[in-house]
């Protein structure tokens, strides 16, 4: 009965096994980036409990030793700005699930502010390991569409369950204002609008629940989703390019208590000082392809370079889900851009994690979530490999749906014909 | 083409007016391509015969190319890697005539022409793209620019990509500045048979048919798997399967053949004009070589099969995702897979691609070539490489940085058909180089810093604040 037991539950045990919590688990000889620099000799890094307990100090007895001599370690990478476990093959509408719009928001479906995206994360997307395998530990993911596009969640990249990833909901409320048909300034409008009546929604409830307000242009439900974001509790992620859209949200922004992202950013370097002056950050993709559009006619590759010069805080996303794996590829190519190298591996683990208001993410320090990464050489290399990665702790398997199908590959079957001669 | 002719029932209108058109206007180019005409047997007694004439007409040059660079340079003090298995460390490179008049280890055994020190660089071959829509599909991506798919036909093989590039297109400059020095243009993948590619040599011109590489081929761009049932199968016309696909290839070269055997002996005047047939013809005499976008395995086997029945060779396929699966195949067949390090996922024909793609097809003997699809990828074909070279060297495949160079350089030249010229540092050849920063070209930091074609220094890092090559971006931002 028992053999029969485990041999009913073998598949799911087998795999439950391989990323088998460890107690604690100490990096040793490795150089550590802790998320700002890199820290002088070779501290050690302790994970225990799921948290960073150390860096720097003797190893605690009892711990499992990893030798990472002549490697890199660094905090997991966060990536800003990915659709991860809401796509899984972006051309097949029925594995696309980042358009919330529904049937009870305004006709347009211009504002999505109160569906939560992260009911519909698939914990089990073969995206979801590759992207690890790329040393992505946690990814904050963003639905599409409309003016207001709804709320971003943060995951990290491990689990079975959605309760094991999910690690935050409503991170920011998401808007753009460009690329619709109609006026930009119609867009702002609606955010405008939207936002002023969920601060007289969220003021007057009482009112409206007794049915004494005017007639509301938004449902209730869009507006008391929008009401912390008015609050300045929720921050504002606006995915804009062009500068002048972006001067455009700073001036609409004035006198309010919003706090403001911006997402996207081609052009900020164009309007560096207002943004370090509002104190607003940038999650920006440098991967310019040039002036691919008129709201990137400025684009250009050193964007975070000047940035972050200037002191503004810019962190660098994928804006993808099957290329988040990517992301270090961007921030080297940043860094080539002239971007400081640790401002360069900082926008892709601890700055994201600030401006999202993640403290213990994306930093290698006490008390930080244990997500970590040991690389084979510089992390922003494209020959450098993530060799060792950790999530929660836990060493994740080195492996994944395209590891199978390699090793699948590896050595070709013999088949009758394989290699016949051209005709 | 019967199937064409369905499709676009105007058709029919274009070619009778251009066969009235047709002696008169063929009569003015006459002089020009009678100066190209080098196959006397195609001269009869009613002038010159078969198709090779209207092929040089249509190919007649209304703007010279400028001439290669008539200063000769040394390179010398660098590193230097020839794409043909040498690295020498340092390494020089002569040049004379826009020629590669010497290359080898050390210094040079004599000073020839203005000495550049490229001490702490690398000098490779320039680099070499085979699946571009830059100047199809140029930016800025507006409506206005979408000239890179003649979707209203499945097969519209009588297009040509030069007839849609506009030489504006900004990312030109941009490929240039990432080491680019050849690049294919091709259609997009709406269609069947998208119509014909052209192959360039990267330099501002002013238009296609003056950038064209001089004596490369013409190609032509077919699509495989989804793309073609998509776009007609959504407006209810074939193909909407992938039956239709195979059927709809194998009609246009049934035609093809057909059209092939009626016109090929026949003075020119009586060819009975077709644009398509003529694009199909040349896949068929071989004149035209064929760049077939295929993701599947299976797809790749089947369009083989389609192929061979009407005796057509695949000189690459594109994208090619899966040619890991099948590689043993293409390499007894020696035909080219160009794909990316790490693209993936996008719709359900790329779910199943690995990184170790172009590794595997490497070990396997097989033609390994990366691209770019992308006006972002061509900017960096060489980080796409290094990708593909670090995720090949885990999975246990001998690899050295000399195979992953050819990737971009003398195999896709190979599928161009310009390694006679481009692709490796040799003696004799055109003098297409880039000197990259740093100690290797497949590392992230590594900028190219010069780029050469024919010897002429058409890209220079160094140089900052130089006037764009783009008119559209010219004076953008000025006057404020």
């Amino acid at each position: 009965m028992v053999a029969g037991l485990a041999l009913l539950t073998a598949p799911l045990a087998a795999r439950a096994a391989a990323p088998a919590a460890e107690e604690c688990t100490v990096l040793v000889g490795g150089r550590v980036f802790d998320g700002a620099r890199w820290l002088d000799g070779a501290p050690t890094v302790v994970l225990e409990g799921g948290r960073v307990r150390a860096v720097g100090g003797a190893a605690p007895p009892g711990c499992r030793v990893v030798e990472v001599a002549g490697k890199m370690v660094t905090p997991g990478l966060v990536d800003a700005a990915t659709q991860i476990g809401l796509v899984e093959v972006p051309a097949e509408g029925a594995t696309v699930d980042l358009d919330l719009r529904a049937e009870f928001q305004d006709g347009e479906h211009l504002v999505r502010a109160s569906v939560r995206p992260d009911f519909a994360y698939n914990p089990r997307s073969a995206v979801i390991p590759v992207t690890r395998l790329g040393g992505v530990t946690s990814a904050l993911v963003v639905p599409r569409g409309g003016v207001v596009a709804g709320s971003s969640f943060l995951v990290d990249l491990a689990g079975e369950r959605q309760s094991d990833a999910i690690e935050r909901t409503l991170v920011a409320m998401h808007a753009s204002v460009a690329g619709g048909d109609g006026s930009r300034a119609s867009a702002l409008e609606v955010l405008r609008v939207a936002l002023a009546e969920a601060t007289r929604y969220d003021r007057e409830k009482a009112a409206f629940e007794a049915n004494r307000t005017r007639a509301l242009l938004l449902p209730w439900v869009e507006l008391a989703a929008l009401a912390p974001v008015a609050r300045g509790e929720e921050p504002l992620a606006v995915h804009v390019d062009r500068a002048s859209d972006i001067e455009g949200i700073l001036r609409f922004a004035e006198g309010t208590k919003l706090r403001l992202l911006i997402f996207g950013g081609a052009e900020a370097w164009l309007v560096k000082d207002l943004l370090k002056a509002r104190g607003v950050g940038v999650v920006t993709y440098p991967f310019a392809d040039g002036p691919d559009g008129f709201d990137r006619v400025f684009a250009r590759p050193d964007n975070a370079r000047i940035l972050d010069e200037a002191g503004v805080s810019v962190a660098i996303a994928s804006f993808d889900a099957h290329a988040s794996r990517k992301l270090r590829q961007l921030a080297g190519n940043a860094v080539r851009a002239g971007l400081a190298g640790e401002s360069g591996l900082a926008a892709i683990t601890s700055r994201p994690a600030a401006l999202l208001g993640l403290r213990d993410r994306g930093v290698l320090r006490a008390g930080a979530v244990a997500n970590v990464v040991v690389w084979s050489g510089d992390p922003l290399e494209v020959t450098t490999l993530a060799e060792r990665v950790f999530v929660h702790g836990r060493e994740m398997p080195r492996e994944s749906r395209q590891t199978r199908l390699r090793d699948a590959y590896r050595r070709l079957p013999a088949r009758d014909g394989a290699g016949a001669a051209a005709p | 083409m019967l199937r064409t002719r369905l499709r676009a029932p105007w058709s029919r209108y274009v070619l009778a007016l251009a066969l009235i058109a047709g002696p008169g206007l063929l009569g003015c180019g006459s002089t020009s391509a009678a100066k190209g005409g080098d196959d006397a047997k195609a001269e009869g007694e009613d002038g010159p015969k078969g198709l090779e004439p209207l092929e040089e007409r249509a190919h007649a040059v209304v703007e010279a190319p400028p001439p290669p660079a008539s200063e000769a340079f040394t390179l010398r003090g660098g590193v230097v890697m020839t794409a043909t298995g040498h690295r020498w460390d340092p390494g020089y490179v002569v040049v004379e005539n826009g020629r590669i008049a010497a290359v080898g280890e050390g210094e040079p055994p004599s000073r020839v022409g203005r000495v550049v020190d490229v001490s702490g660089h690398v000098v490779t071959p320039g680099l070499i793209d085979v699946h571009s829509h830059l100047g199809v599909y140029p930016q800025p991506s507006v409506g206005a620019h979408m000239d890179g798919n003649e979707a209203t036909s499945p097969n519209t093989a009588g297009v040509w990509a030069e007839h849609g590039f506009w030489p504006e297109d900004p990312g030109l400059e941009r490929a240039s500045a990432g080491g680019i020095t050849t690049l294919e243009i091709l259609p997009g993948s709406a269609n069947l048979i998208g119509g014909r590619g052209v192959i360039l040599h990267l330099r501002p011109m002013r238009s296609a048919r003056a950038m064209r590489f001089p004596g490369a081929p013409d190609t032509v761009k077919m699509a495989c798997g989804e793309n073609p049932k998509r776009v007609y199968g959504r407006k209810g016309s074939a193909p909407m399967t992938r039956m239709g696909n195979g059927r709809g290839f194998r009609a246009a070269f049934a035609a093809a053949r057909a059209w092939l055997e009626e016109n090929r002996d026949k003075p020119v005047a009586k060819v009975k004009r077709d644009l398509e047939m003529e694009t199909l013809a040349g896949v068929l005499t071989g004149r035209i070589l064929v760049q077939v976008h295929c993701y599947r395995a299976d797809d790749m086997l089947t369009f083989l099969q389609v192929a061979d029945e009407f005796g057509i060779s695949v000189r690459a396929f594109h994208h090619a995702l899966e040619a890991y699966k099948i590689r043993d195949v293409l390499a007894a067949r020696k035909i080219g897979v160009a794909t990316w390090a790490d693209w993936w996922g996008f719709k359900m024909e790329a779910y199943d691609g690995i990184p170790e793609n172009l590794a595997l097809v490497d070990e396997a003997g097989g033609r390994a070539i990366v691209h770019s699809d992308s006006p972002e990828g061509i900017q960096r074909l060489n980080q796409e490489a290094a990708k593909g070279l670090a995720s090949g060297r885990a999975a246990g495949v001998s690899l050295d940085e000399d195979k992953a160079l050819r990737w971009i350089t003398a195999n896709p030249a190979w599928a161009l058909g310009v390694d006679a010229e481009v692709g490796t540092l040799e003696v004799g050849k055109r003098a297409d180089l880039v000197v990259w920063t740093g100690k290797t070209p497949f590392s992230v930091y590594a900028v190219a810093e010069q780029t050469y074609v024919d010897g002429v220094l058409v890209h220079d890092a160094r140089v900052k604040d130089a006037a764009p090559w783009s008119d559209f971006e010219k004076g953008q931002g000025v006057g404020l």
